[in-house]
C-alpha cells in the first residue's frame, strides 16, 4: 500500500516536473526519427551539399534498413545513458538537500520504499520513452526502407531498456551517496567511464552492459551470439546498486 | 509516563561536541519552549527526537517508545516542522496533505477529510489548488504546521517554527500553536524569548549542549526574580536626578543605582524596606515621576542571566 503512494507521488513528479516529456523527446528525436532519416538521406545530403560527395558515398554502406537500427542501438543507447544520468543524478541528493527527504522520512515512509518508488518510476519513464522511439523507428523504418521483424525488434528494444537501467541504478546509488546533485552526477558518469573502459577489454568486455548493444545489433542484422553473461551481468548490477543505494541511505542521517 | 524523556544524551561531529550530556524531561500536554542560543544543540535534540540523527550515547524516548530502537513506532506518534519546511513545488497543498495523510495509512475518504480540516485549521483553504512553489514564506510554515498534524501527532516537534517569518507571519503562526494547548505535547526550539514567553508554559534552557535549568515559565521567572525598582522622571534642572541618585547610592538598603536616559534603576538589599521608603526619597528630591515600578525579570532577563552565567556566550 504505502509502496503505490510513494510510486504514485513519483509518477506524477515525472509528469508535472517535465522529466517524462524531456526523456521521450530525446529518445524520440535521436532514435525515433534521425536514425532512420539519416539512415536514408544522409547518402542524399552529402552527395548534394558536399564537394566530391559521390566519392565519399562510396565509402558507406548502401542506406538499408539494417544501417536505421544500427543507427538507433547507438544513438538510444548513448543519448539513453546521459538522459539517465541528468534525470536520475538528484532523485535522492537533491531531496536530501532541499530537505523534503527529511520531512517525509521522519514519517512511516521505510527509506526502501522511498528509493524503489523512485526507481520504478524512473524505470517506467525509461520504459515508455523507449517504446514511443521504437514505435517511431519502426513505422519510419518501414516507410523509407522495408518492415522489421517485430519479436526481434522488441526484443531489442527490451536489450536497449536494460541497459539504459543499468545508469538509472547507479546513478540512483551515486545519488544516495551524496547531498549533492553535481556530486551524484560526476559520480555516476565516472562509473559509465569506468564500465566502457572495461567493456573495451576482450573477455571482460564480455560480461559487461555495453555487450547489450551488440547484441541489440545483432539481433536484427544477423552475426552474433546472444551475450547470456551481459544480461545476467546487467541485472546484478541493477540488484547491487539498489541494495547498496538502500543499505547506505538507512544508515545516514537527514 | 513523560512525553520525552531524554537520559545523557551525547552528539558528535568530530571534535565538536553538539550535546553534551543532555537530559530533560517533558510532561504530556506540554508547550515546551526548548532555549538556546544559535549552535546550543537545539536542531540536533530534535534530529534525534525525530529519528533523523543518532545519537553518539545516551537514550531517549518519545511517547515510552525509545527513538533509536523503534524509529516506525515513533513515526507514527509524532509530527515534525523543521525551520525551513521543504515541499515539492509541483504539488498543490491539497495533494502534499493528500500524500502525507496516504503515508500515514489513512484512506482516501479519511486522508481527504483531514485534509480539509487542516487546511481550514491554517487557513490555507483558498490555496489549496495552488501549487505550493509559488506560496509565500508565512503559507508554507502554515502548511508545514498542517502536515506535521495530518496524523494527530501525541508529540508535536516545531523546529524554529516562526524564525524566517514577517510579524504577521509570527503572530499567525504563534495563534496555531496556541490554538494546539492541550492537544498534543508541543516542543518548540527557538531562540526568540516573546514567542517562549507568549506561549510555552514550560521552558528548558540549553547551552553547549547542555541542560542549563528547566522548569515552568512562571517558576523560573520568580527564581530568578530580582529585587529592584524602575523609577522613570522627566527632565528637570540640570544634576537632580544624578543628586538623588548618589544620595540613594549611600543609603544601606541599597545595592546600586545606575542611570539611562531618564529612567534609574535601584537595586535593594531589603525590599519591604525600599517599598516604604524610595518613594518618600523621590518626593524629598522634588523628582517628576511620570513611572514608578517593581521589576519583574522578563524570561529574556533570565535567560541572559543563565547564559551568561553559565559560560558567558552572549
Amino acid at each position: 500500500m504505502i509502496f503505490w503512494i510513494a510510486l504514485r507521488k513519483e509518477l506524477l513528479e515525472q509528469w508535472r516536473s517535465y522529466r517524462l516529456l524531456i526523456v521521450a523527446v530525446v529518445l524520440l528525436l535521436f532514435g525515433g526519427f534521425l536514425a532512420p532519416l539519416s539512415a536514408k538521406y544522409t547518402p542524399e545530403l552529402l552527395k548534394a551539399l558536399v564537394p566530391n560527395g559521390d566519392e565519399i558515398v562510396q565509402l558507406m554502406p548502401a542506406p538499408t534498413a539494417a544501417v536505421a537500427v544500427e543507427e538507433y542501438v547507438g544513438n538510444v543507447g548513448q543519448f539513453g545513458v546521459l538522459v539517465a544520468l541528468l534525470v536520475a543524478m538528484g532523485a535522492v541528493a537533491g531531496e536530501k538537500d532541499k530537505g523534503t527527504a527529511a520531512l517525509m522520512l521522519v514519517k512511516p515512509l521505510p527509506r526502501g520504499v522511498f528509493l524503489a518508488a523512485k526507481f520504478v518510476a524512473l524505470g517506467f519513464t525509461f520504459a515508455l520513452s523507449v517504446l514511443i522511439a521504437a514505435v517511431a523507428c519502426y513505422y519510419y523504418t518501414m516507410l523509407l526502407f522495408e518492415a522489421l521483424d517485430l519479436s526481434s525488434w522488441l526484443a531489442l528494444n527490451g536489450l536497449l531498456l536494460l541497459f539504459v537501467l543499468v545508469y538509472v541504478a547507479l546513478t540512483l546509488f551515486c545519488s544516495t551517496l551524496t547531498r549533492s546533485q553535481v556530486v551524484g552526477g560526476g559520480l555516476a558518469f565516472g562509473s559509465l567511464m569506468v564500465l566502457s573502459a572495461l567493456s573495451a577489454l576482450p573477455t571482460v568486455g564480455d560480461y559487461l552492459p555495453g555487450q547489450l548493444l551488440s547484441w541489440a545489433g545483432w539481433l536484427m542484422n544477423g552475426g552474433g551470439e546472444p551475450a547470456w553473461p551481459a544480461l545476467w551481468t546487467s541485472l546484478g548490477l541493477i540488484v547491487a546498486a539498489l541494495i547498496g543505494a538502500w543499505r547506505v541511505f538507512e544508515r545516514q542521517e537527514l | 509516563m513523560t512525553a520525552i524523556r531524554i537520559e545523557e544524551l551525547r552528539k558528535t561531529f568530530g571534535e565538536v561536541r553538539a550535546l553534551d550530556g543532555l537530559t530533560l524531561g517533558v510532561e504530556p500536554g506540554a508547550v515546551f519552549g526548548f532555549l538556546g542560543p544559535n549552535g546550543a544543540g537545539k536542531t540536533t535534540t530534535i534530529r534525534i527526537l525525530t529519528g533523523l540523527a543518532r545519537p553518539t550515547a545516551g537514550r531517549a524516548w518519545v511517547s515510552g517508545v525509545e527513538v533509536t530502537a523503534e524509529r516506525d513506532t515513533v513515526a507514527h506518534r509524532i509530527g515534525y516542522l523543521p525551520q525551513e519546511p521543504a515541499f515539492y513545488p509541483w504539488m498543490t497543498a491539497r495533494e502534499f496533505l493528500d500524500y502525507v495523510g496516504g503515508v500515514f495509512g489513512l484512506s482516501a475518504r479519511e486522508s481527504r477529510v483531514r485534509t480539509q480540516e487542516l487546511l481550514e485549521l491554517t487557513g490555507l483553504t483558498e490555496a489549496a489548488k495552488r501549487r505550493v512553489g509559488g506560496f509565500s514564506g508565512g503559507m508554507r510554515q502554515r502548511l508545514g504546521l498542517a502536515q506535521a498534524l495530518v496524523n494527530r501527532p501525541e508529540v508535536l516537534f516545531l523546529d524554529e517554527p516562526v524564525s524566517s517569518l514577517d510579524p504577521v507571519g509570527r503572530k499567525e503562526l504563534l495563534e496555531l500553536i496556541e490554538h494546539l494547548r492541550g492537544r498534543c505535547t508541543v516542543f518548540m526550539s527557538t531562540h526568540i524569548l516573546a514567542d517562549v514567553e507568549r506561549v510555552c508554559d514550560t521552558v528548558g534552557i540549553i547551552n553547549r549542549g547542555q541542560l542549563i535549568t528547566q522548569a515552568p515559565q512562571e517558576a523560573l521567572i520568580e527564581r530568578y526574580v530580582v529585587p529592584a525598582f524602575e523609577i522613570e522622571a522627566e527632565n528637570g534642572p540640570a544634576g537632580q536626578v544624578q543628586a538623588w541618585a548618589e544620595r540613594l547610592r549611600q543609603v544601606p538598603w541599597v545595592t546600586s543605582v545606575s542611570i539611562q536616559g531618564r529612567t534609574a534603576r535601584v537595586v535593594v538589599r531589603d525590599v519591604e524596606q525600599a517599598k516604604r521608603e524610595l518613594m518618600a526619597s523621590v518626593v524629598q528630591a522634588e523628582l517628576a515621576l511620570t513611572r514608578y515600578e517593581m521589576v519583574r525579570p522578563s524570561l529574556e532577563d533570565v535567560f541572559l542571566k543563565l547564559i551568561n552565567g553559565e559560560g558567558g556566550v552572549r
